[in-house]
């Protein structure tokens, strides 16, 4: 390896880096504003200027390629003479607005204007004064304090892949903007806040409500869609105040979506903080004791097969665990998870998780989507497809037609007899298929919701075996599914396993005398005569119809396990308390057994959370992939129905019941729609 | 100077001639298929020509619809570049050099009558409709500063003397002759003066 000596200490460095990257390792920290390890280089900040021996003039070490045997020196007067002439620059037009702006205490500029600010301004000329900016209802805008860095710019180009902020104007005058004033179209967008190195993108939703200093921080996952980011919950005491990215290779790197970071709001709204009871068609307040008689008694009364029982997409693991072991105790047959009727194969857990790995996506060479849209469905998952689609334009091939995805695909066709034609090898993709090394089939829940689901899953996988793409160093074979309980679920066989949608049908049917559903409010079901006993932390679709409501907190008010679309295992933890007389699920499942006079299963979470793992397939470790299970795959054949593959609609901003209850979610599902009809001129 | 204003009222719809169509095709042949967001200034070029000297926000999206190009991409450059006008400019438009060689030499003169013949501000047209006058940089005439440039046509060798004659003529529609105003053959010496060389003004 090279060596390059950075303040007379040499170092061996990889081919490749920049003097930056070399001096970064070598210990000696590089003040910058404009460079961005996930971004494209721009030099253009100077904030990281170094001495170069037989160089006259400083360098920019974020652009200059490292070479062998260069010798950097970071610290000495002549760099601190010109990185404090830069930063007297920069800040020559930078208002001294601290004391009011949102980035305060968290600014980069701050920061190191610490270490090499003037102390007094000698600019004595007026300060440019820019107009701010529209950037949509998560970008707050005060441009005046731009430093014209274009991290956003590099972000929205090269990872949201929209091409819709730039850098108009030039020299001083330079202004960064969205053409027109749109909102950015991106599930990404306001990843740029987190970006500005300045406080001139700022989050509009957060705006003046807390300063950095006064949250507690909590790292915990992301229940929004079954990705699992990592993400840091901020409170300032009861209130979740904002939620942050938290760096993960595996799986958001250092980004989240918009869902993620600002559904939050909705965790303020619309809560159940008491259990009600409906008397005479009004829900009427009522005691623990006064809804826990009425649940015992009903679950008493009702014949068991006339019962069912429906979990939620952000449950966590222990609560699903606990709601099994419950409907076991009271012998109730009907449970599900699954929001839609859609094909699930249990037997191995390949079958069901995303076995090429978010990371994975990175080294592939061909991806192949069958009925999904991972923009929508997995956001952030989608943004890896397009960093592998950025650095190797790989071709990407759907089936079914998924829309704007932000980076070129080609449609192979919107029928089940095009999925048949690639397993016969008739068609042009399996022919892109067969010459790639490392290809991905991802198989998404609208395929799975089809006749020929079983044909599909299976002929996939057996079409990927044959041809060795399921190997011990590669599995190619994909299932998206869109909850975060989804993975976690199936482990624990929360579920019909025949494929024969009983549950469904006896729903649709209005078969069921009491329906019990724990924070489930996608389903699509019409009340007739069902007595509706709803759980859950928030008053949406599933409370207004229900005639008994038991409170319980939401996902960042008690500790849970979650399993990703990978089955990765995290721990999600308890970052505030739930309002009101809330009750951890399984302890409500507790009551409702202690009510009806039977043995409670677990006694503590602990005991809880250790027979859950326990039934964790395939379990490793925390933050681990499962182990590979392909030695005893197993094929079963499906019949194939000639059928168009539909892609399910989704409401990506209303999607569950936070973000329903979010007020940024509705402002941001507005400004969408409002531009979708200015496009389509309705 | 600050970032162009985008004029109010837009119209709606923008399109290239049929003859200009060609144009943008001989333009686009000019470059590689996969590399023709490149035509992108000399077909803004050809918008303004068509369009009275300026480009409308439709023609913006056009050339990026045109070039397969994002509409931001387009209006970077034609905000970068200050030979594109995004607001009407008058029939005849001056750009006046105020760059160091002009001013040395009584640019601010030429801007002064500027001010008192066509308009108060920059960028304004003037009340007849027939001149809008701005400030540049530098045209590459320093030789024969002070000088600015009026549609496609050099006026060199300006003074206070004979500037608002010149203005008056573009105001009533009749253009005086372009060139040195001091009876300069292009920027060669005055009055038969040798130059460097030894050479008789050539």
């Amino acid at each position: 390896m090279p060596k390059i000596t950075v303040n007379n200490k040499e170092i061996e460095f990889e081919n490749g880096m920049t003097v930056l990257q070399a001096c970064e390792l070598a210990g000696a920290e590089i003040p910058r504003f404009c460079y961005h390890e996930r971004l494209s280089i721009a030099g253009n900040c100077r904030m990281c200027l170094v001495e170069m021996e037989k160089s006259s003039k400083p360098i920019a070490s974020c652009a200059m390629p490292a070479t062998e045997g260069m010798k950097i020196k970071t610290n000495t007067e002549k760099v601190e003479k010109a990185r404090k002439g830069v930063m007297e620059f920069l800040l020559a037009n930078h208002p001294l607005d601290c004391p009011v702006c949102d980035q305060g205490g968290e600014c980069d500029l701050q920061d190191q204007s610490l270490y090499y600010g003037f102390d007094k301004s000698r600019f004595k000329e007026n300060k440019r004064k820019v107009k701010d900016k529209y950037m949509g209802p998560l970008i707050k805008t005060i441009m005046t304090r731009c430093i014209h860095c274009t991290r956003c710019v590099r972000f929205a180009t090269e990872v949201a892949g929209v091409t819709e902020i730039g850098a108009i104007g030039r020299g001083e005058n330079m202004e960064i903007t969205t053409f027109l004033e749109k909102s950015m179209e991106s599930e990404l967008s306001a990843n740029v806040i987190d970006l500005c190195p300045v406080g001139a993108l700022t989050s509009k939703p957060y705006a003046f409500e807390a300063r950095p200093w006064e949250l507690k921080k909590t790292e915990t996952i992301d229940v929004m869609d079954a990705v699992g980011s990592n993400i840091r919950v901020d409170t300032y005491g009861w209130e979740v105040k904002r939620v942050l990215p938290r760096l993960n290779e595996e799986i958001n790197e250092e980004w989240i979506s918009d869902k993620t970071r600002y559904a939050c709001d909705g965790l303020l709204k619309q809560r159940i903080d008491k259990p009600f009871k409906r008397e005479n068609g009004k829900l009427i307040e009522c005691s623990w004791d006064e809804a826990l008689n009425i649940v015992g008694s009903k679950i008493k009364e009702t014949d068991k097969n006339q019962i069912g029982f429906h979990a939620g997409d952000m449950l966590s693991m222990e609560t699903i665990n606990s709601l099994k072991e419950f409907a076991k105790k009271l012998s109730i047959p009907n449970y599900e998870f699954r929001e839609k009727p859609f094909y699930l194969n249990s037997d191995n857990k390949m079958n069901y998780i995303f076995n090429s790995s978010i990371k994975g996506i990175e080294e592939s060479d061909c991806i192949v989507l069958i009925g999904t849209n991972p923009r929508h469905e997995a956001t952030m998952l989608n943004a890896r497809i397009r960093k592998a689609f950025v650095a190797k334009k790989i071709p990407i091939i759907s089936f079914g037609d998924p829309g704007d995805l932000t980076y070129d695909y080609t449609n192979a066709g919107n029928s089940t007899e095009d999925i048949k034609k690639l397993l016969n090898k008739e068609n042009e993709t399996s022919k892109i298929l067969l010459n790639s090394k490392k290809p991905i089939i991802i198989i998404g829940e609208s395929a799975l919701e089809l006749k020929s689901a079983k044909f599909i899953l299976q002929g996939i996988k057996k079409f990927l075996k044959e041809n060795n793409f399921i190997n011990e160093n590669w599995n190619a074979f994909n299932v998206l599914l869109q909850n975060a309980s989804s993975v976690g679920a199936i482990d624990l066989g929360f579920f019909e396993k025949d494929n024969s949608f009983n549950f469904f049908n006896k729903l649709k049917n209005n078969e069921f005398k009491l329906l019990y559903f724990i924070g489930s409010d996608n389903l699509d079901f019409i009340k007739s005569n069902e007595f509706i006993i709803y759980q859950g932390s928030h008053g949406d679709r599933m409370a207004q119809i229900a005639d008994v409501i038991l409170p319980s907190p939401a996902y960042t008010e008690q500790n849970g396990l979650f399993i990703n679309l990978e089955g990765r295992l995290q721990k999600s933890n308890k970052s505030t308390y739930p309002p009101g007389s809330s009750k951890e699920d399984w302890k409500i499942f507790n009551l409702i057994l202690n009510n009806l006079e039977e043995d409670e299963k677990f006694k503590n979470f602990v005991e809880l959370r250790t027979d859950t793992i326990s039934k964790i397939k395939n379990h490793t470790d925390f933050d681990l992939l499962p182990k590979k299970t392909i030695q005893d795959l197993k094929f079963e054949s499906g019949s194939l129905i000639n059928e168009p593959i539909y892609m399910n609609e989704i409401d990506y901003y209303f999607s569950n019941s936070i973000a329903r209850s979010s007020k940024t979610m509705s402002d941001c599902r507005a400004a969408r729609s409002k531009k979708l009809n200015k496009i389509t001129g309705s | 100077m600050s970032v162009k204003k985008v004029y109010d009222k837009q119209p709606d719809t923008f399109e290239f001639t049929k003859e200009n169509l060609v144009l943008a095709e001989n333009i686009l042949n000019k470059y590689p298929k996969e590399r023709k967001k490149s035509a992108v200034m000399p077909l803004l070029y050809l918008a303004q020509n068509q369009n009275d000297n300026w480009i409308p926000l439709a023609a913006l999206k056009y050339i990026g619809k045109f070039l397969s190009m994002p509409y931001i991409n387009v209006y970077e450059i034609a905000t970068f570049y200050s030979m594109y006008n995004l607001s009407p400019v008058g029939k005849y438009f001056v750009q006046v050099c105020t760059t160091t060689p002009c001013l040395l030499r009584g640019a601010n003169e030429i801007v002064k009558a500027c001010q008192k013949k066509i308009s108060k501000n920059e960028n304004t047209i003037s009340e007849n409709g027939m001149c809008s006058w701005t400030e540049v940089e530098c045209l590459g005439a320093c030789v024969n500063a002070p000088m600015m440039q009026v549609n496609r046509d050099y006026y060199e060798d300006l003074s206070k003397n004979n500037i608002e004659k010149i203005l008056d003529s573009f105001m009533q529609d009749d253009p005086i002759k372009p060139g040195s105003f001091r009876n300069r053959k292009s920027s060669a010496p005055e009055n038969n003066k040798i130059n460097g060389n030894g050479i008789n003004n050539a």
